[in-house]
């Protein structure tokens, strides 16, 4: 039953100023249809919100926290009673732990490595609810899978060339 | 290999895509890898699944569908090697979503997952499940992921937790299986494990009794303790923010707290202490700090009460209203909503903080100002309160206005300590905002007003001043006509002067001045120019030196488009250019209007149920009640049978105050005593001779006996036939023509008066007419002859006919002529009614008839309503 479904946190979203989506990540569900409105309202509300407001939006009983990184907005839908201030303390931890991992993170880094940055985002944050809170070991686990990638190519490689080598 | 997939990148194609200078530009190139990537599948491509998987994603955030994608994913995810199942797991997420059908396919791949050797493919498994998982497939892998919760290595465990969460939730009944489990995972010392395993605590508490008073016995110390060493822990880079060690931590602890010192004094008090120290040592410098005190708050706000820390909770609050960050004090005033229950005085001494946050210039914050100091006015301070959000209505964001405007309406209504004080607050508001100011609102000032004798002078000077500087008010404009229309002769000769007025010199031409604005402003509407005309009529009566001119700007009506003007406007005008004698008597003041009534109607008017009705409506016995006109004529020409938007209880009473049908009665079901009542008013407005009744619940009485022991009141009854005899009186304008068509009977004599017989019911099987005639000297009863035709070719017997009427009416019913009705007409039986109309020459005769016959021994029942009897009957 849906009705009951309550979760922490309902989505994530990333949107560039131009209104460009760069992320998104729902854990209450949605339709594609729904997201694709969800996105458009948000967005339109958000990026039209003056600068030093404060980072919270009431929408449709829920509430959106917002952050702007350069020129990146960071969103959190939230249910009602939680709490807006952490919600923005996870944010912040996101950006800090996507800018050890890139080196001074920079939306280009965002568009072209956007799997890395879902996948970092899937270390932090799991159904809805804060994972891990130590961005040492969210890298360290990012760190892990990505030699196992590596590990598989190189297998891969090198079975290959054995493959070549046995067929010449 | 394909020979399209293997030409682009993933890099290559965002960069083709970023490259593009117009949407059509984008769209193309999207489209052409479109192509290629449903070829490659076609061809079931193994070498690039993953790659071009990553390129749907893409493509997919930028809003174009993917769903061909989706199958995809699945074979991903069923590969071996780990590279595949990453990029498939994350397809999965992002392009399906739980009500898609194709997800139950991959739960078997998930069970596999979940029992790899590789504990990172486990990981990948349980974040998938945990963000997308339906209730179907909760039950399918709970055993696996409640076995996952004791994995040998930790970042497992805190996966599994979290996953747990999204099971219960689905499937609640599954709860009891975590409680122990969930329980073991809060002495972890792993701060992921720690952290994931509260959250899943709390989660089970919410979701079951059970685990909550577990939890609460058995946990609460321990939890206690945890968060102590957690806020007395040294510096640890690892999980330091701000100075803070692991703020997330310590949020969901202090939420775990929350729910189990909820409703249980002794898991209150053992966590008293903690609580304290949590709420006085922690930093607030920083956003940590603050969301950790923000916390805090909430959880000693919701336990038991303990004095001393609610004291303190409070002045965290005050500390955070009064803090520059625009967030903090958007959590204070959230917060302080919450606190107004538990402690309403303390909250009441940041009142005018609140108030400053209303002016804010962040509509997020203004919101929840205006709804904090909402609910904090009272008695003793709706004043100064109510005097701050008037002052600043004038500066207010005109899309604030509304929001703003309804709140101080309901603030001042609601706790005003005096008349005078709730009429100069209504006037500036209207003044200010009369544009945003629901019906209901001024409507319900005009009761006030209304009651209010001793200030009628006083508050049509003050909404003639108004008026001079904020005509451009709809509503204000509307108060001021009525007002001016009933006393506007206390205008001009300054009639209750209050000692706080200043004299004001206003002539008859004045006055008219504004009723002429008022009726010539381009952006006034029916409603306005109506309440004008109506006005209008009045000051005729009132300045019988300025009739001459006032007809002149009714005639100007005469040729409006609105039926509803012109009609008034022709019959204003022939009031007053024929019926001087009788004029002033017609145009009195109106009688007080009925606050209870008022108050209850409005109470029982919300959208939807319209039980009230100002036209009275005939009960009948399991009958639809019909509207009925109430005044044949004068000023209720409008059609009663006119189908017409819903009409609210405000719109009624709105009706009441024009005398005048502007929404045609609609759905009026059973007429309730307010209804009844608001007719009186309406009835009372016209009745000659009455004089201003104190309270309009004893009107109907006066009338009546008035009615029933006299003859009827003559003027009204020229009156009525007003627009029917104008054909014989008048020189025949081409307009009177128009307004003799509405009425259901030919002109007729005043001097033994003749009428039509009607059919007052045909069905396929039965016809009933209508003979009338009257006793002389007794016009309020009508002898009526029925006669009963059978159109069918069977023989009717145990013919029997019921009538039945509303309760200004009496009805008698002689024995019939018989109660057998031949076939094909070969015969009648005839009955004689006799009825008596105690509103005679105000309401016009109804009646619901019911006609029971056997056919060949069958039961036969039909049923109708009358109501074309002739209108003057």
């Amino acid at each position: 039953n849906n009705n009951s479904f309550w979760l922490q946190i309902h989505f994530v979203l990333l949107i560039s100023r131009q209104g460009k989506v760069r992320l998104t990540k729902w854990y209450s569900p949605y339709s594609q249809k729904e997201r694709s409105k969800v996105i458009r309202e948000l967005s339109g509300v958000i990026i039209s919100r003056a600068p030093k407001l404060c980072n919270f939006v009431e929408w449709r009983g829920f509430k959106v926290v917002y952050k702007r990184y350069a020129s990146l907005y960071f969103c959190i839908c939230n249910d009602q009673e939680d709490n807006e201030l952490e919600t923005l303390a996870i944010i912040h931890h996101y950006v800090e732990t996507l800018d050890r991992y890139f080196g001074s993170v920079c939306e280009l880094d965002l568009i072209f490595n956007f799997h890395k940055a879902y996948f970092i985002l899937d270390e932090i944050l799991l159904a809805g609810a804060m994972q891990e809170t130590s961005k040492r070991t969210t890298l360290r686990l990012i760190g892990a899978q990505e030699d196992l990638v590596e590990a598989a190519k190189e297998e891969a490689s090198s079975l290959s060339n054995i493959i070549a080598q046995a067929t010449k | 290999m394909n020979p399209f997939s293997s030409g682009t990148r993933l890099r290559d194609m965002i960069r083709a895509i970023r490259a593009c200078k117009t949407a059509a530009e984008e769209r193309a190139v999207v489209r052409k890898e479109c192509a290629a990537i449903r070829a490659a599948i076609n061809e079931n491509d193994q070498d690039y699944r993953h790659r071009n998987l990553a390129k749907l994603m893409f493509i997919h955030m930028l809003g174009y569908p993917t769903h061909f994608g989706q199958m995809e994913c699945l074979k991903l995810i069923a590969s071996p090697g780990f590279p595949e199942k990453r990029i498939g797991y994350l397809g999965l997420m992002l392009l399906l979503d739980e009500r898609q059908e194709v997800l139950m396919l991959v739960t078997n791949s998930l069970k596999q997952d979940l029992n790899h050797t590789n504990q990172y493919i486990v990981g990948l498994a349980l974040c998938a499940l945990g963000n997308i998982c339906s209730a179907e497939m909760a039950r399918d892998l709970a055993p696996e992921v409640e076995r996952l919760l004791q994995f040998r290595d930790p970042n497992i465990r805190k996966k599994a937790a979290l996953c747990s969460i999204r099971i219960i939730k689905k499937v609640p009944d599954l709860a009891e299986n975590f409680i122990n489990p969930a329980t073991a995972l809060l002495r972890e010392k792993h701060h992921g494990v720690l952290i994931t395993g509260v959250q899943l605590c709390t989660d089970l508490c919410k979701i079951s009794t059970e685990a909550l008073e577990h939890i609460r016995k058995k946990c609460t110390d321990g939890l206690v303790r945890t968060l102590k060493d957690l806020a007395n822990s040294p510096y640890s880079p690892e999980y330091d923010i701000a100075g803070i060690t692991d703020p997330f931590l310590h949020i969901r602890l202090l939420k775990l707290l929350r729910v189990l010192g909820e409703g249980d004094a002794d898991a209150s008090d053992s966590m008293n202490d903690i609580l304290a120290q949590v709420a006085t040592k922690t930093e607030s410098n920083k956003v940590a700090g603050n969301a950790i005190l923000y916390e805090c708050v909430q959880t000693i706000m919701s336990i038991e009460d303990n004095g001393g820390l609610r004291v303190l909770a409070i002045n965290i609050l005050g500390r955070f209203l009064s803090n520059r960050d625009n967030n903090i004090r958007y959590v204070a005033l959230n917060m302080l909503m919450k606190a107004v229950s538990a402690d309403a005085q303390a909250v009441q001494r940041h009142r005018a903080t609140i108030l400053e946050c209303v002016k804010d210039s962040d509509a997020s914050i203004r919101k929840r100002a205006l709804e904090l100091v909402y609910v904090l006015v009272n008695e003793t301070n709706v004043k100064p309160l109510a005097k701050e959000l008037i002052d600043y209505l004038e500066v207010s964001d005109l899309d604030f206005r509304g929001d703003l405007t309804a709140k101080i309406c309901s603030i001042v209504a609601k706790f005003s300590p005096e008349k005078i004080w709730y009429i100069d607050q209504m006037l500036k508001v209207l003044s200010e905002a009369g544009n945003f100011v629901k019906d209901e609102v001024w409507y319900a000032l005009i009761v006030v007003i209304s009651n209010a004798s001793e200030l009628h002078g006083y508050t049509v000077r003050a909404l003639y001043r108004a008026f001079q500087t904020s005509a451009e008010q709809e509503s204000l404009v509307r108060v001021t006509v009525w007002c001016i229309g009933e006393y506007g002769d206390m205008l001009v000769n300054n009639v209750g002067m209050l000692d706080i007025e200043d004299p004001i010199t206003v002539t008859e031409s004045d006055a008219v001045d504004i009723i002429e604005i008022a009726i010539k402003r381009h952006a006034s509407d029916l409603t306005t120019k109506a309440m004008a005309l109506v006005a209008l009529l009045k000051l005729s009566s009132r300045f019988p030196s300025c009739s001459e001119r006032i007809r002149e700007i009714i005639v100007q009506f005469k040729g409006s488009f609105v039926l509803e003007l012109q009609q008034r406007a022709i019959e204003f005008n022939s009031i007053i250019a024929k019926h001087q004698n009788i004029r002033s008597t017609l145009v009195e003041r109106m009688p007080v209007l009925d606050e209870a009534t008022f108050i209850g109607r409005r109470a029982g008017s919300l959208p939807g149920a319209a039980s009230t009705a100002t036209i009275p409506s005939v009960s009948l016995p399991n009958g639809v009640a019909k509207p009925v006109a109430p005044l044949v004529d004068l000023l209720d020409l409008s059609s009663d049978d006119a189908p017409a938007p819903s009409s609210s209880g405000g719109g009624d009473l709105l009706q009441d105050l024009l005398g005048v049908d502007l929404t045609p009665a609609s759905q009026q079901s059973g007429a309730g005593q307010a209804s009844k009542s608001g007719n009186d008013v309406l009835l009372d407005l016209l009745s000659i001779g009455s004089p201003s009744v104190p309270s309009s619940s004893s009107a109907v009485d006066i009338l009546s006996s008035n009615s029933s022991n006299k003859a009827p009141v003559s003027p009204l009854d020229d009156l009525s036939s007003l627009s029917l005899s104008s054909k014989t009186t008048s020189n025949a304008a081409p307009m009177m023509d128009l307004l003799d068509g509405l009425a259901s009977s030919p002109p007729t004599e005043n001097n033994g008066p003749v009428y039509p017989s009607i059919t007052a019911f045909e069905s396929s099987s039965l016809r009933l007419t209508f003979n009338f005639s009257k006793q002389p000297g007794n016009p309020q009863t009508a002898v009526i002859q029925a006669t009963f035709m059978n159109l069918s070719s069977n023989t009717y017997t145990d013919f029997v006919f019921q009538a039945a009427v509303p309760k200004f009416l009496q009805l008698h019913l002689d024995p019939a002529s018989s109660n057998t009705l031949p076939a094909a007409g070969n015969g009648s039986i005839t009955q004689n009614l006799k009825i008596t109309n105690s509103q005679h020459g105000k309401k016009s005769l109804v009646m619901r008839i019911r006609i029971a016959y056997k056919i060949n021994g069958k039961d036969t029942l039909e049923e109708g309503q009358v109501n074309n009897f002739p209108r003057d009957l």
